[in-house]
């Protein structure tokens, strides 16, 4: 029986390695990602493990491993909802939800975002808000005897502009569009 | 300290304006005096910013922190995600001179400059820590029979490193300003379980973030609780317009309505359901008005 038989045909070929992701990792501030030694509490203790095939100590091997498209590319990277349980529970101190927006960071330099994203983004970018106002809400706040408008980039041209002038400093628009960093 | 200046975030301002109106209206019996932030944005939102590009998240947190910093009040939020923002960002740049450093090189592009000068809290925190139990039941005209499910959400807790609770895992402030209010805080299977909306998940891979949605609404409906008490415009949404989304994509059916802790807080205080935002609300709040 061959090698390949017995790993049911899932062999990691050196070729496909780029030992250098782990130091784009640690240089973002992921340093901490050296400590893992796969126990395995982060999937034990994650909400989007026990329903999809996101499983975070995979991601970290992976990782440590220089798998770097295999990781960029695989949609459960973003299936993480940021409850920092893993990150509560890990022996070895490593802030792991902090690490995956660290490995999603690389991603969207990449050019790699999902495309509800970039129409969340779109808003964003265009008004301040991921949630933007609109008529209907407008109506009723007025109704509750509030400003209609509220207070904030909604209502403030010149916050607006501060906040957009920012934007394109510092080229957030590009990687929203998925265009890379 | 007793004046706030008032952080809007995007949910509640642009969805649920009931829970500002309630707010706004319960702030003088508290001692509370609110200013605004004009022109402030999205905190920006931890999952939809921050796992995109970090030093966007932290220059527009900066942005919004400076606007506080300028009325000279501590930022007082409604929401667990503008909570964890701006909570965090105001922490790294107080403490890494590098990235306040640079991110004061973006801000002097449109003449603002981060300086450390105020702090970040909660609503649910400072109703906890600096109002306490008793101001709060004293502001309660009514008391509430009602059976609540009480809902956290990950970033009123999480990271525990920058939160001064007691615990994380077990929390019971929460329940205990419900309890203060004369509802019952149910016991209820993975209480401390997401609402499944964070991370981008909603906007990004909502099927996923729906089907823990669904799994939380089980175990509460379980308990026959009346309503779902939460202190995040994002966990409440989820929730509430979460109960259309299922029923249309997974075919499943509740009816438990879902209410901001300010909400009940403002209801308890005399408001109506209706001056607390009822239209806005896609579960009706119907079934509660007849109980209070």
């Amino acid at each position: 029986m061959s090698t390949s038989s017995l790993l049911g045909g899932n062999v990691i070929r050196s070729e496909d390695l780029q030992a250098q992701f782990v130091e784009e990792i640690v240089k973002a501030g992921g340093e901490k990602i050296r400590l893992c030694f796969q126990c395995g509490t982060c999937t034990g203790s994650c909400p989007s493990g026990r329903r999809t095939a996101f499983k975070t100590r995979q991601l970290i091997a992976k990782s440590l491993l220089g798998l770097r498209e295999e990781v960029l590319h695989d949609k459960n990277l973003w299936t993480c909802t940021s409850c920092y349980t893993c990150t509560e529970r890990c022996p070895r101190g490593i802030d792991v939800t902090n690490l995956i927006f660290i490995i999603r960071n690389i991603a969207v330099g990449s050019g790699l975002i999902l495309e509800g994203h970039k129409v969340a983004l779109g808003y964003l970018i265009k008004t301040g808000h991921l949630v933007p106002i609109t008529d209907s809400y407008m109506k009723l706040r007025g109704e509750l005897g509030l400003e209609e408008v509220p207070p904030t980039t909604s209502k403030h041209g010149e916050g607006l502009k501060e906040f957009q002038q920012l934007v394109s400093k510092l080229q957030f628009d590009r990687l929203a569009a998925g265009r890379g960093g | 300290m007793s004046d706030y200046a008032l952080f809007l975030g995007c949910v509640i301002p642009n969805r649920y304006p009931g829970i500002e109106v309630a707010m706004r209206r319960i702030a003088p019996s508290l001692g509370m005096t609110l200013y605004e932030m004009d022109g402030a944005s999205c905190c920006p939102a931890p999952g939809v910013t921050r796992s995109f590009d970090s030093q966007t998240w932290l220059t527009l947190a900066a942005r919004n922190i400076c606007i506080a910093e300028a009325l000279g009040k501590n930022v007082l939020t409604m929401c667990n995600g503008c909570y964890a923002s701006l909570k965090e960002a105001n922490a790294i740049l107080k403490n890494d001179p590098a990235k306040r450093g640079a991110v004061n090189k973006f801000l002097g592009e449109v003449g603002k400059s981060f300086r450390g000068s105020i702090e970040v809290k909660h609503i649910v925190e400072v109703l906890y820590n600096e109002v306490g139990l008793e101001k709060v039941k004293s502001i309660a005209k009514r008391p509430l029979k009602l059976k609540a499910a009480v809902h956290y959400g990950c970033h009123i807790l999480k990271p525990s490193e920058l939160r001064e609770w007691k615990s994380h895992e077990r929390p019971i402030f929460l329940d205990e300003l419900v309890a203060a209010l004369g509802l019952e805080s149910v016991e209820y299977q993975d209480k401390m379980l997401c609402c499944g909306a964070g991370g981008g998940v909603r906007s990004g891979v909502p099927e996923v973030g729906l089907d823990m949605t669904k799994e939380k609404l089980t175990h509460i409906t379980r308990t026959g609780a009346d309503v779902i008490v939460n202190c995040c415009p994002l966990c409440h949404l989820q929730f509430d317009r979460g109960q259309v989304e299922i029923k249309q994509n997974l075919g499943e059916t509740f009816r438990i309505p879902v209410l901001h802790y300010l909400q009940l807080l403002g209801i308890s205080a005399g408001l109506t359901i209706d001056e607390v935002g009822a239209k806005a609300h896609n579960i009706s709040l119907e079934t509660l008005a007849g109980r209070i």
